[in-house]
Formats: C-alpha cells, sequence, structure tokens
C-alpha cells in the first residue's frame, strides 16, 4: 500500500481556475451534443402524431435503466457536414454507444431520425463500421434501430457508397463470429439499407412503420412503371406473411423494443461469460471530481500527471515503475474497479532512457497479461544533438514497436497534448487501442501550431539567409499566423472527433468511469465464449 | 370432566392460529382441520395434525358438524375448541361432541341455546335483575302486537332477529310509519341468515357505546369478569376498533357492569369464556345487549390488560379445574387497542377483497400484537370472512397504544391485497377517537362517501415510487449482467437517461421520467414538478428516501416486472407503468390474409363475403397427409374476398381469404 500523497490545495486559486476553465469545455461538448438533441426533439410533435417514440426515447427504452452507458462517436460528422462550428450538428445523425440490455452488455447503433429523417451523413457509415467492428472484437450483440431515408442523393458521395458495403459485410461477419445482430424497423430501410433487415440475425418489423425494399413506390414508379404502395412493396406485415424476412412483427415502436429486448434476453448470453473473481477495491481517496481542477487547459503547463492517476485508481493507490529512469514517461501498476493496470503518463517529452523504459514496462505487461491505459499529454520524443547520440529513434522505435504489438488491451485517453510520434508511442489512433476517448481540452496532431509555424519561420530565415535575400518580415508574421490556425483548428478534440479519430469526447471527471467500463468489456471480450459458425446464420 | 391431552381446533384463520400457539405452549397435540382453499394455510402447517374436510364453502367444511367430529374421531381428538363464528355457538355440536366423548371447549350447550335466543336471553336476564333495554320480546309476532309493544317502547326503536347477530336482519326504525316495511324485510333477512324469523323490539339508545364485559366462570361455581371492553368503533353493527378498558369508564361503573354481567353468566350456570354485551348511554346508564357465549375476536385487549391467557383459562375451565384467579386478583394495567385488518375496498362500498398476498411482514414494535392467519404467498379465497388479521397495541396508557397501534399498521408491509389499513389508520388518527369521544355514531358521521374516496398518489409518492421501480429494474439487470461496478450505476457518460414512466394510476395517466443526477439522486419530473429523489436506504420492502430533502419511510414491493406497490403513512398505492404492457403485446399480430399453410384439399368452406368473424372463427378445413387441419381467422373483422373453394386442391401458401380487420 503506497497511498499517493496528493500536493494539489483544492482551494488554491490555480485549481479554481483550472477547474473553470475545463468545465467551460465540458460545457461546451454538452452544448454541442444538445445541438442534435434539440435539433431531433424539434420533430417529437411528428413521432408522437404517428403513434412513434423519438429516437432518444427508443434508445433508453431498450435499455435497461440505470445501467451503465458509454456513448461511441458522440461527435461524429462535427465540422464535417459544414466547417461552421457554430451551426455544424454532431453526431453524424445517428446515437451508438454500448449499454445493456437485460443486463447483456450490447452495441447500439440507432437512427436519429428527428434528423432529416435519419439521412446518412459522410460519417454516418464510418461511424457504423467503427461500431460493427468493436461488437465483433468484443462480443457484443449488435443491436441496430433504423429509420433512415438512406444516402442523401443530393450530397452523394461514391466514396461513400464504396465503402458503405463494409456496413453489410460486417453484419455477415458478425453472424459468422457467433455474435447475434438484430434489427428493428422503426421506419424505411430502403435501398442499401433494405439489407440491414436483409442481413440482421433478428428482424423486427413496426406494423405500418417499418419497411424494407430495394426501391420505394416513386423509384419503383420511375424505373418500370409499376404503380404499388409502399406497404404492398415493403412494409412489415407483407414482410411478416410473405417474404419471411421480418420474423416478429410488433405492433409499435414499444411493443418492438420490448420485443428486442425480450430477444436478447433470451439469448442467454451471459451463461457464456464467467464472472471473475470479486475482488474488493477501494474508491480513490482523492476525488475523481477534482481532476477537473488539476490539470491546465492548456498543455504547454506542467503538471505532475501522477495527480491525475491518483483520482483514477482504486484507493489512490499505485506503485511506480523506475522513478528514477527516464523520468518523464511515468509508469505506474495500478488497478480500476479492482482489475490491475499497466499506466503510462507523460511529465514530458520521452526521452532516450523513458522510451527504453516503456518498452520494458509494456512488455511487462504484456507478460502478465495485464491491460495498459496511456493518458496523452506527450508534444514528442526529445530532438537534439545529445539525444539523437544517445539513441532517440532506435528506442523510440522500441517503444513503438512494443506498443504495436502487445496483446492485453491498451486504452488510451488523450488529456493534453498528444503529437507527432509522441503519440504512437502512446498507442494513439493508429496502434488500435481496444478504446481510445479525448478530453475536451485535448490537442492531437503532427506538432503543435506554434511549434509548427515556429519551424517554418525557422525554415524560411535559413533559406533566406542562404540566398542572401532579406527577410520579408510581413509575409512571415503571416504566414506564421496562418499556420498556426491551419495546425490549431485541425488539432482541437471536438475537430479530431468529429472526424473519428477517438470514439468521442468525455467529460475529464469521467474518467476513472470510462477506464472502468472499458476493462470490464474487455475482460467479458476475452472471458466469454462464442459459437462461430462459417457463412453465418442465413435466413432460409 | 375428562382430562384431555389433544385438541382439534374446529376453526381457521388467524384464530385457529391464535389457539393453537397456546394449546401448543401448554403441551398440548393440536389437530388442524381444513378445507380444500385452506390447504397451504399457516393454521394447517403449524398444526401436529391436520385433516381435510371438505370443500371450499363452509357448510361443506368447517360448518359440517358430521366432517369435523370425523376428524376428531381418525385424529384421536380428545377436546374441540371451535374458536369463534362456524360451530362455537351452535348448541347441537356442543351437545354431539358431549355426546361423542369429546370436551367442548366452551359452555354448555343449556347456555349456548338460551343466549342465541335473544327473546329468550332477555328475558332470562329480566328476571336475573340484569338492566335490559326496554323492549318486546314475546313468541306472538302479529305486525299488530310488535307494532303496539313499539308504541309502548316509544321511537326510536330497534328491530333485530331474535336468533341474529352480526347486524343482520336489524332495522334502526325512527319513526311507526315505517315500522312495517321495516319489520317485513327483518323477517326475510332473518329467515335466510338464520333459519328463525322471529323478531324482538328494543328501545334504540341513540349514540350509545357499545361497552362489553369479559366473563369467565368454572365448573366450581366460580364466576368473575375480566374489566370491560368499548367496541363503539362499528361499521354497520360490524366492529372495527375494540379496546380496553373503555375510555369513559369509572371504578364504580365497573364494579356496577361487572357485578351485573357476572349476575347475568352466573343466573345460567355459565362455564368458560363468555362476554355480556351492554349499550353505555351518555348519561352513565347501561342497557343488556347480549351475551356471546364463546372466546371473541377482540379478547387480546383484555389479555393485554389482565396479562392473562384467556384461551388457557378455557383449556384449564375445560379440564374442569379451577380458574385459580379470584375477582380482587384481576387487575387493569395500561390500555390495549385492537383493529381489525380486513381485505375490503374502502373506496367500493367496503367491498370485500380476495387476491394473492405477495409480502406480509409484521411490524416488528413493541407492545405491538398481531393474531393473524396469513403469509406471504397466501391466497385470500372469497370462501370465508374478509378478516386477515388482527393488530393489538399495548401502552401504559391510551395514547401510547394509540400512538403505537398507528405505527404498527403504518409500519408492517402487506402488498398484493387491497385492505381497510389507510381507513384503520385514519379513525385511529381521527380526533375524536383520540379523545375517547367515540361512539356507534363515529364511523357514520365522519367517514362519507367523499372521504372514502380513493385518492391518486401525490407528486412525492409518485416520486418515490418511480424511483424505486428504476432501482429495482435497475438491480434486476445488474443481477443478469456478468458483473457492474456500484460505481457504474446511474452513470451514462453523455446525458444522463431519461427514463420515462406513464403510470396508471386512479383515472389518470401520470407521466413521469427519472434521471439520475451527477450529484446524486434522482431529478424526478411527475406531472409539471420535478422533485429531487435520494434513497438513503433500501432493503427489500422498506425503504428510506427523501423528497425536496424531506425524509420519508415507504414499503414497497417490485417484484413484478413493471409495478410497484408502495405503501406511505398506511396508504397503499400499485402503480401500473403503462409502457410495460403495451396493449399489443397480448394481441396476436393477425393480418387478416389467411393462405393456405401446405399442399391438401379444402374439405368445407364455411364463410363468405361480407361475413363477421373474429379472432380463431373456422373458416375452412384443410384435409393433408390424411389430418384435417382447421383455418382460423387470425384477426377480427369482415370477410372481403373468399378464394377458398370446397373440394378443391390448393397449394401451399394459396391465398384463402382476406379479411378487413374490424374498427377498434
Amino acid at each position: 500500500m503506497t497511498v499517493y500523497s496528493s500536493k494539489i490545495v483544492t482551494s488554491s486559486e490555480g485549481f479554481a481556475t483550472n477547474r473553470q476553465e475545463m468545465l467551460a469545455l465540458v460545457d461546451e461538448l454538452h452544448a454541442l451534443k444538445d445541438r442534435a438533441k434539440q435539433l431531433s426533439e424539434k420533430r417529437r410533435k411528428l413521432f408522437e402524431e404517428r403513434g412513434q417514440i423519438t429516437p432518444r426515447e427508443r434508445l433508453v427504452r431498450l435499455l435497461d435503466p440505470g445501467m451503465p452507458f458509454l456513448e461511441l462517436f458522440g461527435l461524429a460528422n462535427f465540422t464535417v457536414d459544414t466547417t461552421d462550428r457554430e451551426k455544424s450538428i454532431p453526431g453524424a445523425s445517428t446515437l451508438a454507444g454500448i449499454g445493456f440490455i437485460k443486463g447483456v452488455r450490447c452495441m447500439i447503433y440507432a437512427s436519429d431520425s428527428g434528423i432529416n429523417a435519419g439521412a446518412m451523413t459522410q460519417k454516418s457509415g464510418e461511424k457504423l463500421r467503427k461500431c460493427q467492428d468493436i461488437a465483433l472484437e468484443k462480443k457484443l450483440p449488435f443491436v441496430h434501430l433504423v429509420e433512415s431515408a438512406g444516402a442523401n442523393l443530393l450530397k452523394y458521395q461514391v466514396e461513400s457508397w464504396a465503402h458503405g458495403g463494409g456496413g453489410f459485410q460486417r453484419l455477415a461477419k458478425l453472424s459468422a463470429a457467433g455474435i447475434p445482430t438484430l434489427v428493428v424497423l422503426h421506419g424505411p430501410s430502403t435501398a442499401g439499407g433494405a439489407y440491414f433487415p436483409g442481413m440482421s440475425d433478428y428482424v423486427i418489423g413496426i406494423k405500418g412503420r417499418g419497411r424494407a425494399s430495394l426501391g420505394g413506390a416513386a423509384l419503383v414508379r420511375a424505373a418500370t412503371g409499376e404503380i404499388s404502395d409502399d406497404e404492398e412493396l415493403a412494409g412489415s406485415e407483407m414482410h411478416a406473411t410473405i417474404t419471411g424476412l421480418v420474423e416478429y412483427l410488433a405492433e409499435d415502436d414499444a411493443h418492438g423494443l420490448m420485443i428486442a429486448r425480450d430477444i436478447i434476453g433470451r439469448l442467454g448470453w451471459n451463461d457464456n461469460c464467467p464472472a471473475p473473481a470479486i475482488r474488493s477495491y477501494k474508491e480513490p481517496v482523492y476525488n475523481p471530481e477534482e481532476i477537473a481542477g488539476v490539470v491546465p487547459v492548456d498543455y504547454r503547463k506542467p503538471y505532475d500527471v501522477r495527480e491525475v492517476v491518483a483520482r483514477l485508481v482504486d484507493g489512490s493507490d499505485f506503485e511506480e515503475f523506475k522513478p528514477r529512469y527516464g523520468s518523464t514517461l511515468v509508469c505506474l501498476q495500478a488497478s480500476i474497479f479492482g482489475h490491475a493496470c499497466g499506466i503510462v503518463g507523460n511529465n514530458g517529452p520521452i526521452d532516450p532512457d523513458g522510451a527504453a523504459k516503456g518498452g520494458q514496462f509494456f512488455q511487462l505487461c504484456d507478460q502478465a497479461n495485464i491491460p495498459l491505459i496511456f493518458l496523452n499529454n506527450i508534444t514528442g520524443y526529445m530532438v537534439g544533438k545529445e539525444y539523437e547520440q544517445k539513441g532517440m529513434i532506435k528506442h523510440g522505435s522500441k517503444m513503438i514497436q512494443a506498443v504495436s504489438n502487445v496483446r492485453v488491451p491498451k486504452i488510451t485517453l488523450y488529456i493534453g497534448a498528444s503529437f507527432g510520434a509522441g503519440n504512437y508511442g502512446m498507442a494513439g489512433l493508429a496502434y488500435d487501442p481496444d478504446f481510445l476517448f479525448a478530453w475536451p481540452n485535448a490537442k492531437t496532431g503532427v506538432m503543435g501550431g506554434e511549434q509548427a509555424a515556429l519551424t517554418m519561420d525557422q525554415v524560411a530565415r535559413s533559406g533566406a539567409e542562404r540566398k542572401g535575400v532579406p527577410v520579408d518580415e510581413e509575409a512571415l508574421a503571416a504566414q506564421k499566423k496562418r499556420l498556426t490556425e491551419h495546425f490549431d483548428s485541425q488539432a482541437d478534440a471536438f475537430y479530431t472527433s468529429g472526424r473519428l479519430l477517438d470514439m468521442g469526447v468525455i467529460d475529464p471527471r469521467d474518467s476513472r468511469k470510462v477506464i472502468g467500463f472499458a476493462l470490464q468489456t474487455c475482460w467479458e471480450a476475452r472471458n466469454r465464449k462464442v459459437q462461430p459458425n462459417s457463412f453465418g446464420v442465413g435466413r432460409l | 370432566m375428562r382430562k384431555f391431552n389433544s385438541i382439534l381446533v374446529a376453526n381457521r384463520g388467524e384464530i385457529a392460529v391464535r389457539v393453537m400457539r397456546t394449546a401448543k405452549s401448554l403441551g398440548y397435540r393440536t389437530i388442524a382441520v381444513y378445507s380444500e382453499a385452506d390447504a397451504n394455510a399457516l393454521h394447517v402447517r403449524m398444526a401436529d395434525e391436520a385433516v381435510l374436510i371438505g370443500a371450499a364453502p363452509v357448510q361443506q367444511s368447517y360448518l359440517d358438524k358430521a366432517k369435523i367430529l370425523d376428524a376428531a374421531r381418525q385424529t384421536g381428538a380428545e377436546a374441540i375448541h371451535p374458536g369463534y363464528g362456524f360451530l362455537s355457538e351452535n348448541a347441537d355440536f356442543a351437545k354431539a361432541c358431549e355426546a361423542e366423548g369429546i370436551v367442548f371447549i366452551g359452555p354448555t350447550a343449556e347456555a349456548i341455546d338460551l343466549m342465541g335466543n335473544k327473546a329468550a336471553a332477555k328475558r332470562r336476564m329480566i328476571a336475573a335483575e340484569v338492566p335490559c333495554v326496554p323492549g318486546y320480546e314475546d313468541p306472538d309476532q302479529s305486525d299488530a302486537t310488535l307494532i303496539a309493544a313499539a308504541k309502548k317502547i316509544g321511537f326510536p326503536i330497534m328491530v333485530k332477529a331474535a336468533a341474529g347477530g352480526g347486524g343482520r336482519g336489524m332495522r334502526l326504525v325512527h319513526e311507526e310509519k315505517n315500522l312495517v316495511a321495516a319489520l317485513g324485510s327483518a323477517r326475510s333477512e332473518a329467515l335466510n341468515a338464520f333459519g328463525s324469523d322471529e323478531l324482538i323490539l328494543e328501545k334504540a339508545i341513540i349514540e350509545p357505546r357499545h361497552v362489553e364485559v369479559q366473563v369467565f366462570a368454572d365448573t366450581r361455581g366460580n364466576v368473575i369478569h375480566l374489566g370491560e371492553r368499548d367496541c363503539s368503533v362499528q361499521r354497520r353493527h360490524q366492529k372495527v376498533v375494540e379496546e380496553a378498558p373503555c375510555p369513559v369508564m369509572t371504578p364504580q361503573l365497573r364494579e356496577e357492569m361487572g357485578a351485573a354481567a357476572v349476575d347475568a353468566a352466573r343466573s345460567i350456570k355459565y362455564r368458560g369464556a363468555g362476554t355480556v354485551e351492554f349499550l353505555l348511554d351518555s348519561a352513565g346508564s347501561f342497557y343488556f345487549l347480549e351475551m356471546n357465549t364463546r372466546l371473541q375476536v377482540e379478547h387480546p385487549v383484555t389479555e393485554l390488560v389482565t396479562g392473562l391467557d384467556l384461551v388457557a383459562l378455557q383449556i384449564r375451565v375445560a379440564q374442569g379445574e379451577e380458574l385459580g384467579i379470584a375477582q380482587e386478583d384481576v387487575k387493569l394495567t395500561g390500555h390495549a387497542i385492537e383493529v381489525r385488518l380486513y381485505a375490503e375496498d374502502t373506496t367500493q362500498d367496503f367491498l370485500p377483497c380476495t387476491g394473492r398476498i405477495s409480502r406480509w411482514i409484521p411490524a416488528d414494535l413493541d407492545g405491538v400484537r398481531f393474531d393473524s392467519g396469513i403469509d406471504s404467498g397466501q391466497e385470500i379465497s372469497p370462501f370465508y370472512d374478509p378478516m386477515i388479521a388482527k393488530v393489538i397495541a399495548y401502552g401504559e396508557n391510551r395514547e401510547a397504544a394509540r400512538h403505537r397501534l398507528i405505527e404498527g399498521l403504518k409500519e408492517s408491509v402487506l402488498f398484493g391485497l387491497t385492505t381497510n389499513r389507510g381507513f384503520l389508520i385514519d379513525i385511529l388518527s381521527e380526533e375524536k377517537f383520540a379523545k375517547g369521544e367515540a361512539t356507534t355514531a363515529f364511523i357514520g358521521e365522519l367517514f362519507d362517501e367523499s372521504r372514502l374516496a380513493a385518492k391518486a398518489p401525490d407528486e412525492a409518492e409518485v416520486a418515490m415510487a418511480a424511483v424505486l421501480l428504476y432501482q429495482a429494474e435497475r438491480d434486476r439487470a445488474r443481477n443478469a449482467a456478468v458483473f457492474v461496478e456500484n460505481e457504474l450505476l446511474d452513470w451514462s457518460s453523455t446525458h444522463p437517461l431519461i427514463t420515462r414512466y406513464i403510470f396508471d394510476a386512479v383515472e389518470e395517466k401520470i407521466d413521469t421520467t427519472v434521471s439520475p443526477r451527477r450529484e446524486g439522486g434522482y431529478e424526478v419530473g411527475v406531472r409539471d414538478s420535478v422533485l429531487i429523489v435520494e434513497v438513503m436506504n433500501s432493503g427489500v420492502n422498506r425503504a428510506q428516501l427523501t423528497v425536496d430533502g424531506k425524509r420519508k419511510r415507504v414499503h414497497f414491493d417490485a417484484s413484478e416486472e413493471g409495478i410497484l406497490d408502495l405503501a406511505h403513512d398506511g396508504k397503499t398505492c400499485r402503480l401500473v407503468n403503462s409502457l410495460a404492457f403495451p396493449l399489443s403485446a397480448e394481441a396476436t399480430a393477425g393480418s387478416g390474409r389467411i393462405a393456405a399453410p401446405m399442399h391438401g384439399t379444402l374439405l368445407e368452406v364455411f364463410v363468405k363475403p361480407g361475413d363477421t368473424v373474429e379472432v380463431g372463427s373456422r373458416l375452412a378445413v384443410l384435409e393433408a397427409m390424411k389430418m384435417q387441419h382447421d383455418i382460423l381467422a387470425d384477426i377480427d373483422g369482415t370477410v372481403t374476398e373468399v378464394f377458398a373453394v370446397a373440394a378443391k386442391q390448393v397449394s401451399v401458401d394459396d391465398m384463402l381469404f382476406e379479411i378487413e380487420a374490424s374498427e377498434e
């Protein structure tokens, strides 16, 4: 037992400032999500008139009350639909996350049909595929609530179509992997969308609302001149009685969701996963709520990452690995919810010793099958003659090699800066972390904007000197400004999250819960038995 | 007198349990009898032996003397305790017991007979100089004689069945002109209820107290009284609340009434436990009403103030022993109040209720006694008296007893059955009752229809129910999960997830939302209000919560999905989340398009276009593989198309009929 002794004074002015600034960013995060919520809510009356339930309420009805829910890709498509941050609608017109249905941990992906009738946005397909990938890897039954006008033909992009097939391909892969897929047809699912029910293991169709056809009445008339109505062409009732595409015919949304819950409940899914040994643990001595005041939102201001860890881990208790060696890379052994884990954080740029230490630490965790948690606040590996000569590349590479190949779960949080190769060594996006979330203050990119601008400034000055021409100070200042903005606008957490470069932006105070939830999800995935088959279940 | 070592209890419910408790503690072998409806009842499980005596209706079981005597023979029972009701005041049964050589724990058949006829009893009491209500109790039953007698006594007047009890055949007549009609209806009711239409008349004592004296006599000539009980709080002549001592009793009056009661008992050579009922008017005059020759329902209040076990005394007397207590040994200490808990709906004119008791946990409080024959999971059938338990509280004074009783009622967990609990608490909380001023007119005056009408739960109650239902659903899911840490409950990484319930309450749908708060507790929207609810602690059926900072204690039952039963301050409400029960969930999802389920030949077609059909109507018969299959309608509606032709071959999926659904 070595309970960390915090040096943070929660009554200090610095703490108050940090907290205020961090919570302002959290408010901004909520305001962004509210934007989508409110837009969707505007259609409430329409839903109610049709006897339907709103998309958000569908999600809540599907889930067990009070059980945890981890939203995924909640900011998807932010500043992708429009570059205007004030107008962009995050979420990609879908709601997704990991939640519980009758005690079964499931992946849920639902059309937010209050927004443009659930029409696909540029990032909707990618969000779907990423959720499906997580479901496959984490062995989560996949529940899809569909009500979508389909692809927006006015914004057609060939890539969306080309990659879009992956959403159906993954349904087949899930089915073959022994992971049930279920779709509730709340509304239309036309053209490509028709393969959602077509390729799902269980289809629940809502009478009079759920529809699936390759072409709607309008397209059919245009294509063949045939006059038909949508119910004959695509209706749930038709599919339940004539084609057999719909397994369960529901009277309305509420009934359909109840059937969905019932089906998941009847899978006996948790019979195939042992419960872990019960471990007792203590909540952190230092309240996780304090995190907001511990961390300055500006990554350039130094702080001790152990203050963050003390507010994440059980009992605020950890052991530090090689504290006197390569000390800017902080490696700690701790536990969260009783799960042993290795935690890696940064107290400055990584030097060759730190890189070597990190690589070794990752391997030790791998050897003991202990998940790794990466708290990214890294501006990069050290540069300079001394460091290069000490083998920065060689040691950094070893670290990146280790992080690439560890077999244990990796959970990454961007809690400040995550730049350059530092991001790689700290299990950034490209290193396939099992879960990856960002705090709203996080900045990611090849380097900081200021650094990029200064670098280019230096390059320009050297060039001018070489050519013997005078430096155009005005042009250089303009370039510096432009570059800083160009880098910084792409570094912001909301921007990167909109591009699905992480799984979402979280409230820093929820970090312990997010990591704990992720650890449990990984544990379940690795201990659950599934019964794969070679072709998936066909609707025979 | 024969000595005995075994006792058959010819009764059921709380009194059978009560009698057996004492009998067992005294070392007797106990034998229960039971009807088919009571196979799993508490009294059956408690007895050393139990004999099934017949079907549920009382005539075929608990009132069937032959079957009960058979049971006694089979089990070698040496004595029978009849409890109250049923055969307890049946002289023939008492005689039959004696004839069989079985000790009847009760008075002699002669005493039962005598006191069973109110007219004869009154004549006897007048002879014994026991004060009686002026009245008429002669065998001449002509209307003219009765009218003349009534005039002589003076109005208002009470018409009663001579053989009766329990308020049946009883009429209060204020004016002469209403008398003939009252005589007619009382006669027919008396005949139906007691097999005799003989009536008696009595001067009606307006707003009297009902005060009764417990007497005890042994076979050695000792007769004592154990003080009085006040049973004034009655509803339609049925006792609801009983207490000892009577709030307006004085030592002198007690001595007078006690002496009168002892005289009454002595005059008929009484044996065992008996109760002499009097009316006590506001001037302190008392009149003999009747004598009950059995152990009374309300005997526990006397036990609590005297410290005696009346059943033990009954057994002792039946064994031929001396009472062993002299009048001067009887000391009354403190105060006891009893209420009768009925399975009845006070909002529906006290309609008896049946159902399954999903949970019964009597309060564990000092000074509160429960005499009950019920258990969690027990079915309350329509065959027997709806009284399911008696709750009796003792205190050093009346106020202490009253408070304990209210607490005992509030703190007992009872779900699954509608009861009069709230009504009892309201009675006990009434100022007039608290002051000890309640007379027999009390309930009629203070509890009119509007006060008894069903009340919708208030917002705080709905909010608590919603949170408890939410937590029950959460915990059910958690138990089904592989594992979920406490810290993660009520947490979402994004906006709080708002759970919605639409509760069906009294003539209202209450839209309710529950949303966990980051700082703990829940924000609950009820109708147009927002309340903050925190759960301080919550056990299986009890919880302490705060609503907007105010602490509340409740009982709840969340064992049925989508339903929360809540009891708060003795008021019980059942909140059914209509969202958990979509109407549609029960409907068969029929389409009205009926196709042939397989290849075969249609033997017969039963419908033609325009016919009205309902779900399950036979439309045709198909023969396939030497088997006949009915083709049935899958919705209610009208047949619009008939493609089916009799004697024709059909292929699988051939459309046979189309039915257009009828409008709802």
